[in-house]
């Protein structure tokens, strides 16, 4: 290479060679990341018979909305598990806000004189905890929260590292001058949070509802643990119990006693995707407009006081 | 005394406001953390529920000492289990780091922006979906009869493998799995490190003809360094703790894959609500919440030497 050469390439951008590969690379892994989603959706509609003759494929022979027919037909329980997973989603996320910003709000207030007390009392959590043996012995026996919906929405609602977001986020984004000012006008301190202080902090409330919303659709282990009554169950656990059930009878097909009736009423293979499809569906649709929501609870995250 | 008394009332007095909003989280802690905390005692007892509550079944119970500790430990269990966990996070840690880390310099290095935002919101899905619908697609690429890579390899007429039942490529398929879900997500990270590195030694770097190879070598890499050791030693502090979705969800709980699945925390909760081993489990739960313990404060204060604005205290 020419020394005129070197000098008429343009160092702050790839060669055309280097980000065609960056292209593939990135693009490959971004691929990869979406393919098994686009692949689950692609069995969902394929014809039940093409399933059982030739397997997953991602250009079957025969398409079909059997699936989703059979789903809004029979699907008494999908429906029943989406009312669940809703309810949850949306009383968690309003409870877990509620008690997470009054918390962090309380704790960011310089005059609050018991501050670092209450701070420590949640950050020692992210240090240390109990473990799952004494939290379900506490749950169910001292609370009495086994088979209700509570025990799918208390144990989520408070998260010490949402807390600490929040608290930071308070102190960046309301200054104490103001507070002071609303207390010169004579509001009183919850009247200042309502009126003051939250208006200014939707960009943190908004972070912290998307992640603890997303952690009440998605939960599932809360359920394992705690609920029994199948008119509890949520979305993810149902999925999870259709998919034990089907073990169940796979491991135990030459055992008469196992009743034969059950694997019928068991929803399809492409009926399975096909709830796998809807479960996911509001998820997948609504993130990439949330996404910085999610970049930015990163960021607040790492920074500190 | 009183009047030490008479201030505290009046202090309380004064903040009143703020403890009443500070109460109700700090009611839920008390129930859901602190409780727990006091509830470890049960690892050293025979714990029965008796009908006259929580509080009196443990006071009467029976102590055992470290009867349950000597048990957990007689057997090969607590050996595996803190193998396999402690072996797969090293995994996690170490591919995740350079993989998350890889994939930010592509990011950044695209020529186009607008590629570079749509490609990341791709690798943002995955940390989106739950471990329940990530077994479904592992089951789609790893059904006996049905699923994909065996059909590749009827193709190539090779025996079909009983995934399920097989536990030859398990370490394989977790890590990967793993990976897949959350390295997008880590990326964004490095990423966001990279976008705040000074634009003016790349400046300085190109006059004096450094390649792109070169300024990624010596000025991106040494400047996310760390970023990268305090992400990696805040996951060190981790290592104790497994995630119970990708060891319990993706491999469907299939019983003859356990010597490579089972983790401390799916080692847990078996004996919580399968085996009935209340007491073993609750030995093994408080080894990992002491063990966890330590190691959290040994890396916090790691990180505080490096970077003491990067410490988690």
């Amino acid at each position: 290479m020419t020394g005129v050469r070197r000098k008429s390439r343009d160092f702050s951008k790839l060669s055309p060679a280097g980000n065609a590969l960056a292209v593939l690379i990135a693009g490959g892994f971004a691929f990869a990341c979406v393919f098994p989603f686009l692949f689950v959706i692609v069995i969902s509609l394929t014809d039940e018979r093409v399933l059982a003759r030739n397997g997953y494929s991602f250009f079957p022979e025969a398409w079909s909305l059997e699936a989703y027919r059979y789903i809004f037909m029979t699907g008494d329980q999908l429906l029943r598990s989406y009312g669940v997973t809703i309810v949850v989603t949306v009383l968690g996320t309003l409870i877990s806000l509620a008690m997470i910003s009054l918390f962090s709000y309380a704790i960011s207030r310089r005059s609050f004189k018991y501050r670092k007390l209450f701070a420590f009392l949640a950050f020692f959590t992210m240090l240390f905890n109990g473990g799952l043996v004494p939290t379900y012995i506490v749950v169910t026996q001292l609370l009495g929260l086994y088979d209700s919906l509570w025990a799918l929405i208390m144990p989520m609602a408070v998260n010490a590292f949402y807390i600490m977001i929040m608290r930071t986020f308070f102190k960046l984004s309301v200054p104490e001058s103001l507070i002071e000012a609303g207390k010169i006008d004579g509001a009183g301190e919850f009247g200042i949070f309502l009126r003051i202080v939250l208006p200014l902090s939707l960009p943190g409330l908004a972070t912290i509802g998307l992640f603890s919303t997303l952690g009440y659709w998605n939960d599932w282990f809360n359920a394992l643990l705690y609920i029994e009554n199948p008119d509890l169950v949520p979305l993810q656990s149902m999925l999870m119990r259709i998919e034990n059930s089907l073990q169940f009878l796979l491991q135990n097909s030459n055992n008469p006693s196992v009743n034969a009736g059950l694997l019928q009423t068991l929803p399809q293979e492409s009926s399975r995707m096909a709830m796998v499809v809807m479960a996911t569906g509001p998820i997948v649709l609504a993130y990439p407009f949330f996404q910085r929501y999610f970049v930015s609870g990163l960021t607040i995250g790492a920074l500190k006081e | 005394m009183t009047e030490r008394l008479a201030s505290f009332f009046k202090d309380l007095n004064k903040n009143k406001a703020l403890l009443l909003m500070a109460l109700p989280a700090t009611v839920w802690f008390i129930c859901f953390s602190y409780l727990p905390m006091a509830g470890l005692v049960i690892a050293f007892k025979e714990y029965r529920y008796t009908r006259e509550g929580f509080l009196a079944s443990i006071i009467k119970s029976k102590w055992v000492g470290f009867g349950n500790f000597k048990f957990l430990f007689s057997t090969s269990d607590a050996y595996i289990i803190t193998r396999n966990t402690l072996l797969y996070n090293a995994a996690f840690i170490v591919f995740g780091l350079i993989l998350s880390v890889a994939l930010a310099i592509v990011l950044s290095e695209l020529t186009s922006r607008r590629l570079a935002k749509w490609f990341q919101t791709g690798m943002f899905m995955p940390h989106f979906l739950s471990w329940v619908i990530v077994s479904y697609f592992v089951f789609s690429f790893l059904s006996f009869d049905k699923g994909v890579i065996n059909r590749v390899l009827e193709w190539f007429g090779r025996e079909p493998i009983q995934w399920y039942y097989d536990k030859t490529y398990w370490p394989v398929i977790l890590v990967i799995v793993y990976l897949w879900k959350t390295v997008g997500y880590n990326s964004v990270i490095y990423l966001a490190g990279i976008l705040g590195i000074d634009r003016s030694l790349y400046e300085a770097a190109m006059i004096d003809g450094a390649t792109k190879w070169q300024q990624i070598r010596n000025i991106t890499i040494p400047s996310l360094k760390p970023l990268m050791i305090i992400m990696t030693l805040l996951a060190v502090g981790k290592i104790f703790y497994a995630d119970f979705g990708l060891f319990y969800q993706v491999p469907r709980d299939s019983g003859t894959l356990y010597a490579v699945t089972n983790v401390i925390d799916t080692y847990v909760y078996r004996g919580l609500k399968v085996t009935g081993e209340i007491g073993m489990s609750a030995a093994a739960g408080l080894y990992q919440s002491v063990v966890g313990f330590v190691l959290v404060l040994l890396s916090n204060w790691i990180v505080r030497k490096i970077d003491q604005d990067s410490a988690l205290f």
